[in-house]
């Protein structure tokens, strides 16, 4: 397989499949790929929690925290991702408190580029989820939330249990294109040098510009077998949620 | 299914490659475009001070912007000056969106298989770092294990990462890099010994410096398609390099825009000078 690989670049220049053979920049590849991984998984569950919360607090009484949740989602969903994600890195991440490294020079932020990534993508998808969410709320028939108060339901009780579950049904579809948008915009935390699959293949295709077409073509399958597994899992629980008759 | 993936590549390739297939015979493509359309489009740095930058009204300028409105002025056609980076420069060039570059690029044999890059270099440049003083650093070995500031598509990045076992974070663009070394993300950043010499003498960095020798002098290439190298196109910048050090004409745009005169273009303008005085 590597002498495959091997001969290839020697044979067609522009085909230099160097991750396949070399054991530094195939690490490279590994590592971002389990990175781009771990940021999507990490951001995928914050950003539904956030989701969820934001569109029961949506739901509040209170006219205040109504305002707040809008004031978040207007921010977080009309402000571009990269931005978001430069703003986070280089302008808030001077205000967070930082541990003095062992030279007593450089400062280690409490939050890593890595963390800063995390939290600007998850607040960003975030925003999104709460309008989904919202949207899967709304379509609960208000007969049935009433049919929950006259059994003595609070209103916490009347989310977790009924709207919830019924709202999730609704909502899975549009949550899903969310989420597969999600796990293509960690590519942007390249900006801020969080290394992941994107960081590595630019490093490795400027390191070997023979190796740009190769590398490339290994960016689109990886993302497509990534997106692919989140939409299998995906409609996996969506049919397993089916309720007979709700829904269609 | 070996030879079935193989054959199909070799099939991309030779399709890719159709175009440039009649570099034998010299087709000249992109020079006459240039000509045709009586302009040149060149590709430059806008983050590289002060080789190519943005001055306060926005305009590209530095040493490089100087040379390639020489180059558009010899050719008789006009000039439209496109911004590239260190990470696409070379794609552009291939790509046709510009029809050359003078871009800060360090003349590497494998980027000699992408774009064509007609000798003699016009300039030379090494590695170094730029540090806070207060860590006085004395040699490269000092740098192992820590981390350091860099920046995408520069090649000595690999060959700090793998001699002295630093630990690279590189950036899109040089403002994104060195606004991470003030922010103390990183002990150093590391770049082109010219640029951080500019820097340093700017007075924006006076807490820094740069204190170790510089390693892996490499001369700069300017680039042209990589079929016309040893056309029309590639020999009409040899010439134009040529003559830029026979008459000193670098030398006098390193006065110009302020950079630490380098004993490469001496020698060069030595070698190359005028036995009738």
């Amino acid at each position: 397989m590597e002498d495959f690989f091997r001969e290839l670049a020697a044979d067609a220049p522009r085909w230099n499949f160097i991750w396949m053979y070399e054991d530094r920049q195939q690490a490279k590849i590994l590592s971002g790929l389990w990175m781009t991984i771990k940021l999507s998984v990490l951001c995928l569950i914050f950003s539904v929690v956030i989701g969820l919360i934001g569109a029961w607090m949506q739901g509040s009484r209170s006219a205040m925290v109504r305002a707040i949740v809008q004031g978040y989602i207007q921010f977080f969903r009309n402000t571009p991702p990269l931005v978001q994600l430069l703003f986070f890195y280089f302008a808030l991440g001077q205000f967070t408190p930082v541990v003095v490294g062992a030279d007593g020079w450089t400062v280690e932020p409490i939050i890593s580029n890595v963390g800063w990534a995390i939290i600007s993508l998850s607040l960003f998808a975030g925003a999104f989820n709460v309008e989904i969410f919202r949207s899967g709320i709304e379509a609960v028939p208000e007969s049935t939330v009433e049919a929950t108060e006259s059994l003595g339901f609070s209103r916490a009780q009347t989310y977790i249990y009924v709207v919830l579950p019924l709202a999730f049904r609704v909502c899975l579809p549009s949550l899903n294109n969310n989420l597969v948008n999600l796990v293509k915009t960690t590519t942007q935390a390249y900006a801020i040098a969080v290394p992941e699959l994107l960081y590595h293949s630019v490093t490795i295709w400027n390191d070997y510009p023979s190796a740009q077409y190769p590398t490339m073509l290994m960016l689109f399958v990886a993302y497509i077998v990534l997106v692919a597994i989140l939409v299998f899992g995906m409609s996996r629980w969506e049919k397993a949620m089916i309720i007979p008759g709700y829904g269609r | 299914m070996k030879k079935t993936i193989k054959t199909t590549i070799y099939g991309m390739t030779i399709a890719g490659m159709a175009a440039s297939s009649a570099s034998a015979a010299c087709s000249n493509d992109v020079w006459n475009k240039v000509m045709e359309r009586g302009k040149i489009v060149i590709g430059v740095k806008a983050d590289y001070k002060p080789w190519g930058y943005r001055d306060d009204s926005g305009n590209l300028v530095g040493m490089e912007i100087d040379m390639a409105n020489d180059v558009a002025a010899k050719m008789g056609v006009d000039v439209e000056l496109v911004a590239v980076q260190s990470s696409n420069r070379m794609q552009f060039l291939e790509q046709g969106k510009i029809d050359m570059m003078i871009a800060t690029m360090s003349d590497r044999a494998d980027r000699r298989e992408i774009v064509g890059i007609p000798g003699p270099n016009y300039y030379t440049s090494g590695t170094n770092i730029m540090a806070p003083k207060a860590l006085g650093f004395k040699e490269w070995e000092d740098l192992r294990g820590k981390k350091v500031c860099g920046k995408q598509g520069a090649f000595y990045n690999q060959i700090t990462e793998e001699r002295y076992g630093v630990e690279i974070v590189a950036f899109t663009g040089n403002a994104e890099a060195k606004q991470a070394l003030r922010d103390r993300k990183c002990v150093a950043w590391v770049y082109d010994d010219s640029s951080i010499g500019s820097d340093l003498s700017s007075g924006n960095w006076d807490d820094f410096e740069m204190p170790l020798s510089s390693e892996d002098d490499n001369p700069w290439g300017l680039g042209v398609p990589l079929a016309e190298t040893s056309c029309v196109f590639g020999n009409f910048m040899s010439g134009m390099q040529y003559n830029w050090h026979r008459s000193g004409a670098l030398i006098d745009l390193e006065a110009k825009w302020g950079i630490k005169p380098t004993a490469y273009l001496q020698m060069q303008n030595e070698r190359n000078s005028d036995w009738i005085k």
